[in-house]
C-alpha cells in the first residue's frame, strides 16, 4: 500500500504497515527534554522506573532558562542534574534543544519525541518529531516508548516565484494565517515543491519548526541533496539516507500555495495566525522598545547573516534594545569567526549567550508593561515575553533587523 | 460553577512562564490563570467545569497548565477541542477533557456529568448533552491517568493502547 514518509517511518519504526488512525506503541530513536519538561518528568519516572530503560536515547538540554536567572530556574537545574548524574545521562548547555538535536542526532527516516511543543522542527531533516509533555516524556525513558495515534498528512506544496525578500519566515506566517492555529491539530505536514526544493535546510528548519503552531503533530520535509549537504557540512554525511512519500500515498488534504505575490509578513498581537502584511501596520508607525533575534525559529547562521547585511553599516535606532541570541554555540562560533557578532556589539547590540533567551520571558529580555517588541520567534502570546501589557509582533531576521534601525515597525529603511 | 472560556486558550494564558519554575503540585493552584483570569485562583472550587472553544490548551507543551487544573479540582474541561499535546497530558494525568460544544451553558448553571451514559444535564433539566468520549479517555480517566495506570499495573500495560479504537 501506498504511504507518505510519515507512515513509512512509522510502519519502519513498529515493524509493520501501520495505517492512519492506528493506535501504536513506538520505540522513538530520541528521547528529548529540557530544563523545565525534564524537571517535571522526574516525578512521573520514579513513579513508574528505577532506571531509563534506553539512556543511550536520552536527551536532556538545558536551554529555557541557562544560565540560571533565579533561584527557582536553579533549583529545577539542580534536581534534573541529580536525576541525570544518578542515570549516567549527559546533559548538554551548548544550545537551544531543537537546534542541537538537528545539529547532531536527527538522521532522515527516525523518530524523535520531545517533551516540547517545537519538537517537530527536526522533521526538516526528514525525520518524524513529535512533541508531548513531560509524563510521556518520563514514560518513554522508563520504557523507552511511547504511544501515538498515526496521523493523517496535509500537503502543502508551495510554488510560484519567490520574491528576494521572502523569507521561510514570511511563507510559514502566511500558511498560519490561512490555515489557522488549530489548522493542522493531530495532523502531520508534509511541505513539497519547488520552492521547498530550493531551500536550505535552516529555512526548512523554520517551517516545521512553526508548523507547531498550526498544531501540527510533526512535520517533515523528504530528504535529498539539500539533507546531504547539511548533515555533510556537520560531519555526519553517514547519517543520510533518501526518505520520501510513495507518489501516490494518500494525503487528507493537499494545499497549493504559491508565494509569488507574497510581500513580507508579521503576526501581531496575541496570536500566530493573526497575520497581516507588514506594509498593512507600517503607516501606523508603532514604536518599537526591543528587538529580539533568535529562537529555534530564526537563530540559525543563516538568519543572523540576513540581519548583518542588513545591519552592519547602519545605526540603531534610538532608545532601541536589539537583543541577538545565537541557538547554539555552533551558531555563535561561526557569527564570532564571521565577524558578526563583533559588528552587532559595535552597534550596540546585546549578544546574549545561546539558548532559547527572550523568547519565553524568563530571561534575557523580559518585557515592560505596554513595551513593543518584534521577534523572530515562534509565539507572541498574551505575556509570552514578559508583562501580560506587552505586545510581541513576530517577523523575519530581514524585517527584525530593519526594524532595529529605524525604530517602529515597517519592511522599508525609508 | 463553570468558568468559560474563548478559542485558543493557549497554555502561557494558562500557566505563564515565569510562574512556571516550581515543582510543587499544589502550589500550581496559585499561578492558574494568574494574568489572564486573576480572579479564578481565588474562587475555583473543587467541582466546577471549564467550558471552553476551540483549540484550548494550545501551545507550549508544559504540563503545569493540566496539572494546575487538576490542583484546582476541575471536574471536567468541555471545549470545542483540544490542542493536542494538552489533551495528552489530560490523559497522562487523569483529567477529562471532553470535545463538546457546551459554550451556550451558563456560568452559574450547576452541571451533572454522568460518565455511564455520556451525559451532562444542567441541574434545571433544561438541557442535556450526549457526549461521545473515546475509549482512551474513558480508561485513562477512571485509573486516575495513563501515569496511574502503569504506576498500579506495570509499564507493560502500555500494551493496552493496541485494543484502543
Amino acid at each position: 500500500m501506498a504511504q507518505t514518509i510519515v507512515e513509512k517511518i512509522i510502519s519502519n519504526n513498529v515493524g509493520y504497515q501501520v495505517r492512519v488512525g492506528n493506535y501504536v506503541l513506538v520505540e522513538p530513536d530520541i528521547i528529548m527534554a529540557h530544563d523545565t519538561t525534564c524537571a517535571w518528568a522526574l516525578s512521573p519516572f520514579k513513579k513508574i522506573a528505577k532506571r531509563v530503560a534506553v539512556r543511550d536515547k536520552i536527551v536532556i538540554v538545558f536551554d529555557h532558562a541557562y544560565p540560571s536567572p533565579n533561584v527557582q530556574a536553579a533549583n529545577l537545574q539542580s534536581e534534573i542534574r541529580e536525576f541525570a548524574r544518578e542515570q549516567n545521562i549527559p546533559i548538554i548547555t551548548d544550545g537551544i534543544c531543537h537546534q542541537i538535536l538537528v545539529e547532531r542526532y536527527v538522521r532522515p527516516g527516525c523518530f524523535v519525541l520531545g517533551a516540547d511543543s517545537h519538537t517537530p522542527t527536526s522533521g526538516a531533516l526528514g525525520a518524524v518529531a513529535v512533541g508531548v509533555g513531560s509524563s510521556d516524556i518520563a514514560i518513554a525513558m522508563a520504557t523507552g516508548k511511547c504511544w501515538i495515534r498515526v496521523p493523517q498528512t496535509i500537503k502543502i506544496n508551495i510554488t510560484g516565484k519567490r520574491r528576494k525578500n521572502i523569507f521561510a519566515k514570511d511563507v510559514i506566517l502566511s500558511i498560519a494565517r490561512l490555515l489557522k492555529s488549530d489548522g493542522a491539530n493531530h495532523r502531520a505536514i508534509e511541505f513539497v515543491g519547488p520552492i521547498v526544493e530550493k531551500m536550505d535546510v535552516a529555512e526548512r528548519l523554520t517551517l516545521t519548526n512553526m508548523a507547531a503552531e498550526l498544531g501540527a503533530k510533526c512535520a517533515i520535509v523528504a530528504s535529498d541533496a539539500q539533507t546531504e549537504a547539511y548533515l555533510n557540512n556537520q560531519g555526519r554525511g553517514a547519517d543520510y539516507s533518501l526518505i520520501k512519500s510513495d507518489t501516490d500515498a494518500f494525503y487528507e488534504r493537499v494545499i497549493d500555495f504559491d508565494v509569488s505575490e507574497m510581500v513580507p509578513q508579521v503576526a501581531i498581537p496575541h496570536q500566530v495566525d493573526t497575520v497581516v502584511d507588514v506594509q498593512e501596520i507600517a503607516q501606523q508607525r508603532i514604536k518599537v522598545d526591543q528587538v529580539f533575534i533568535g529562537s529555534c525559529t530564526n537563530g540559525r547562521i543563516e538568519d543572523l547573516e540576513v540581519a548583518y547585511k542588513i545591519l552592519h553599516t547602519n545605526k540603531l535606532a534610538d532608545n532601541i534594545r536589539l537583543i541577538i541570541t545565537p541557538a547554539s554555540n555552533a551558531v555563535y562560533c561561526e557569527a564570532l569567526r564571521r565577524g558578526y557578532l563583533q559588528s552587532f556589539m559595535e552597534l550596540g547590540a546585546i549578544v546574549t549567550s545561546p539558548g532559547c533567551g527572550a523568547c519565553l520571558g524568563r530571561h534575557g529580555g523580559i518585557l515592560a508593561d505596554g513595551e513593543v517588541c518584534v521577534a523572530t520567534s515562534n509565539r507572541n502570546f498574551q505575556g509570552r515575553m514578559g508583562s501580560a501589557k506587552a505586545s510581541v509582533y513576530l517577523v523575519s531576521p530581514e524585517i527584525a533587523a530593519k526594524i532595529a534601525l529605524t525604530g517602529y515597525i515597517t519592511d522599508t529603511l525609508l | 460553577m463553570n468558568w468559560k472560556f474563548a478559542d485558543n486558550i493557549n497554555t502561557d494564558l494558562i500557566t505563564p512562564g515565569r510562574y512556571n519554575l516550581l515543582l510543587d503540585f499544589d502550589k500550581l493552584k496559585d499561578i492558574a490563570f494568574i494574568e489572564y483570569r486573576p480572579e479564578f485562583r481565588g474562587s475555583v472550587q473543587c467541582g466546577d467545569y471549564i467550558i471552553a472553544g476551540n483549540n484550548f490548551g494550545s501551545g507550549s507543551s508544559r504540563e503545569t497548565a493540566v496539572l494546575a487544573l487538576k490542583a484546582c479540582g476541575i471536574k471536567a474541561i468541555v471545549a470545542k477541542s483540544f490542542a493536542r499535546i494538552f489533551y495528552r497530558n489530560c490523559l497522562a494525568n487523569g483529567v477529562l477533557a471532553i470535545e463538546h460544544d457546551c459554550t451556550r451553558i451558563a456560568c452559574e448553571v450547576n452541571l451533572t456529568l454522568d460518565i455511564d451514559t455520556q451525559t451532562l444535564c444542567d441541574n434545571e433539566g433544561n438541557e442535556s448533552y450526549h457526549l461521545h468520549i473515546p475509549e482512551i479517555m474513558l480508561v485513562s480517566y477512571m485509573h486516575g491517568g495513563l501515569l496511574e495506570l502503569l504506576a498500579n499495573y506495570g509499564v507493560d500495560a502500555l500494551n493496552d493502547i493496541y485494543s484502543f479504537k
